[in-house]
């Protein structure tokens, strides 16, 4: 099915194209409205991407598929990211990660199957003083905002708690 | 998150623990933007170069090229309009000191790159602030719009003909962004993989224009070296590496944090005064002492090394990004070095041949190890891959690779040997 950028998505294009003198440059920050747009880059996210910015089909999913942030495949409402890097391998991620395995029931990449949970090992998310810790992504309803948040200095009592209060 | 210390004035962490420190409201009750509004309505702009490269401010993203200087490689004479950029990708393991300065003291970024833009005579920045940053670009935004409003920003920049505008562009996930022509290459909507030099950004970078890239902390220690001078900030730190710098102190330690000391202190007594020792009285392993890409110290190497550019060159490291992981006696290196292994190969832009197959090999080699199916001869053999990355690549990320494992393998050889005999001992168990 063709995808459609609603109209709030493509005020803001318009808006970002002001900023750049060059129009490809505003890809990065149009894959971003696409992602909260479509919940992911599916093939027909991408290509309504190209269309909206007038760039090749080509040239947007090179630049789409290089970023670990941008989403190929649908993630769940909740994206879990612990880092392991070692700042936060020394002090006990491994163990947060296992953790939230058991509890979640999926391994690092993978999703539930209710699409409520994705969770993932990543790199450093410049956190290293307070770990171990972990990156909370949720998506609401498409075109809602997205929830990023931090939560630091974790303990497996703790990420409980946090589960909680996911809904 | 952030800690002040005695141990010298705050020029950088000054306002971080007021109550709403990112509101204009409170930067303009601590003197904010006055330095801004005396440099446009009343400066030229090589004077403010001039101090800026007599102070000696080095930058603060891992290189340590001092700014003034860098600045003065602009061409004098360019068509196309100059750019400024601020390195927020932040990407560097063990690295949290920009996300500081970005969430606690927004305004005190913003007035550096207006003084900066001034004196570069540029009228257009981004700041390239990593994904994940989220929060922090929220924040930025918000206090973009509050300098727009009280006039620091836009046309007429504190009501004189100075205009400048600054734009948030959120990265999107890889590391190799923060490198300058790789963070180039992604504001232009493209693969983050970076350019080979010359040209150097500051007469070729974003959209063909000249562009001076520095990173956060030293584009916001910028207004406290205009407003008081060149020779107040010489007062703190050493003769080569001058001022005060922020310290990411993680791992084992009683008090990790964010730390502003003048450059030179000694590692020791970061580690032991200011953070108030190894967590729960254990031994020091080693100290990563610039972030992941430094070559660790052993306990006696830290005995005599103070944090400035010099003394951790001479000690065989390097200052970098002011990273220092502390490891305890239980750390295993091994494991270390293999996760660091699989950070960099995961990294790795993929652009350059010996970058590519090098890290992926030595990762796997190194994953092997610390699995515990090493061989005889796999030591040697990541040695010998190493020499074939350094220095053979259009950026330094292979480098970034190969010092520390280098490090790693020559400080810590016994145990990544005893990690190979255990095996052979299995071996000949079974046998
Ligand atoms: C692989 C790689 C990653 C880098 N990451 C960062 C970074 O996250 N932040 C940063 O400021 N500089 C980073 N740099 C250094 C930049 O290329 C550049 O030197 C710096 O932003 C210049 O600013 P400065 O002179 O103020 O330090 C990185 C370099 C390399 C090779
Ligand atoms: S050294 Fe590695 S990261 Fe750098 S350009 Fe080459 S392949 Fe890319
Ligand atoms: S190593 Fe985990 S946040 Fe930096």
């Amino acid at each position: 099915m063709a995808l459609v950028f609603s109209e709030k998505a493509q005020a803001s294009y318009e808006k970002l194209l002001k900023r750049y003198v060059d129009k490809q440059a505003v890809l990065l920050p149009v894959l971003y409205i696409a992602q909260d747009e479509f919940g992911w880059l599916s093939d027909d996210a991408l290509k309504a991407t190209a269309e909206l910015t007038g760039t090749p089909e080509a040239v947007v999913r090179a630049t789409a598929t290089f970023y670990t942030m941008f989403d190929k495949k649908q993630v769940g409402k909740h994206h879990i990211q612990v880092c392991t890097n070692v700042s936060c391998d020394i002090v006990g991620s491994e163990a947060i990660l296992r953790h939230l395995e058991e509890k979640l029931g999926i391994k690092a990449g993978e999703t539930s199957v209710d699409k409520k949970y994705t969770l993932s090992e990543v790199e450093c998310l410049g956190a290293c003083g307070y770990g171990p810790m972990m990156e909370i992504t949720s998506r609401g309803a498409p075109g809602e905002e997205i929830k990023d948040e931090y939560y630091e200095n974790l303990t497996v009592e703790k990420v409980d708690e946090i589960l909680g209060t996911l809904l | 998150m952030a800690e002040k210390s005695e141990y010298c004035e705050h020029i950088l962490l000054s306002r971080v623990d007021l109550e709403n420190s990112t509101s204009i409201d409170v930067y303009l009750k601590s003197g904010g933007y006055e330095t801004l509004k005396k440099t446009v309505s009343g400066r030229q702009p090589q004077e403010i170069v001039d101090v800026v490269r007599e102070s000696g401010l080095r930058g603060r993203g891992g290189a340590g090229f001092p700014a003034g200087v860098k600045w003065g490689f602009l061409p004098k004479d360019s068509k196309l309009p100059i750019y400024l950029i601020g390195n927020a990708d932040e990407g560097e393991p063990g690295t949290f000191k920009d996300r500081v300065l970005i969430e606690k003291d927004p305004h005190q970024l913003i007035e550096g790159m207006a003084i900066t833009a001034f004196a570069i005579k540029c009228h257009t920045a981004y700041i390239y602030i990593r994904g994940e940053f989220a929060k922090g670009a929220k924040i930025l935004n918000k206090a973009i719009d509050e300098a727009y409003e009280k006039g620091f920003l836009g046309d007429k920049v504190c009501g004189t003909d100075f205009k400048f505008d600054i734009y948030v562009h959120r990265g999107a996930g890889a590391y190799v962004c923060g490198e300058e022509t790789a963070l180039i290459e992604s504001i232009e909507g493209k693969k983050g993989q970076p350019r080979l030099k010359p040209p150097f950004p500051a007469n070729v970078g974003v959209f063909q224009g000249p562009t001076i890239v520095n990173n956060v902390e030293t584009l916001s220690s910028v207004p406290w070296i205009v407003k008081n001078g060149a020779e107040a900030y010489r007062k703190y730190g050493t003769e080569k590496s001058a001022g005060t710098k922020l310290f990411c102190v993680s791992g084992h330690v009683e008090k990790p944090g964010v730390y502003e000391l003048p450059l030179g202190f000694p590692l020791m007594q970061l580690v032991n005064e200011v953070c108030g020792g190894v967590k729960d009285g254990k031994k020091l392993k080693g100290v990563i002492p610039g972030g992941s890409s430094t070559p660790i110290l052993t306990p006696e190497e830290c005995e005599n090394v103070n944090l400035d550019y010099e003394s951790l060159m001479e000690a065989g490291s390097m200052l970098g990004s002011g990273a220092v992981i502390v490891l305890d006696e239980t750390v295993d290196i091994v494991r270390v070095a293999a996760r660091l292994g699989k950070f960099y190969s995961h990294e790795s832009c993929g652009q350059c041949t010996p970058c590519r197959e090098g890290s992926g090999y030595i990762s796997g080699l190194l994953q092997r190890l610390n699995e515990g199916k090493g061989e005889e001869g796999d030591l040697e053999l990541i040695e010998s891959l190493c020499d074939n990355m350094a220095g053979k690549t259009v950026c330094p990320l292979a480098d970034a690779m190969v010092m520390p494992v280098k490090g790693f393998l020559k400080k810590f050889r016994s145990e990544f040997e005893a990690r190979i005999r255990k095996k052979a001992y299995q071996k000949a168990d079974k046998g």
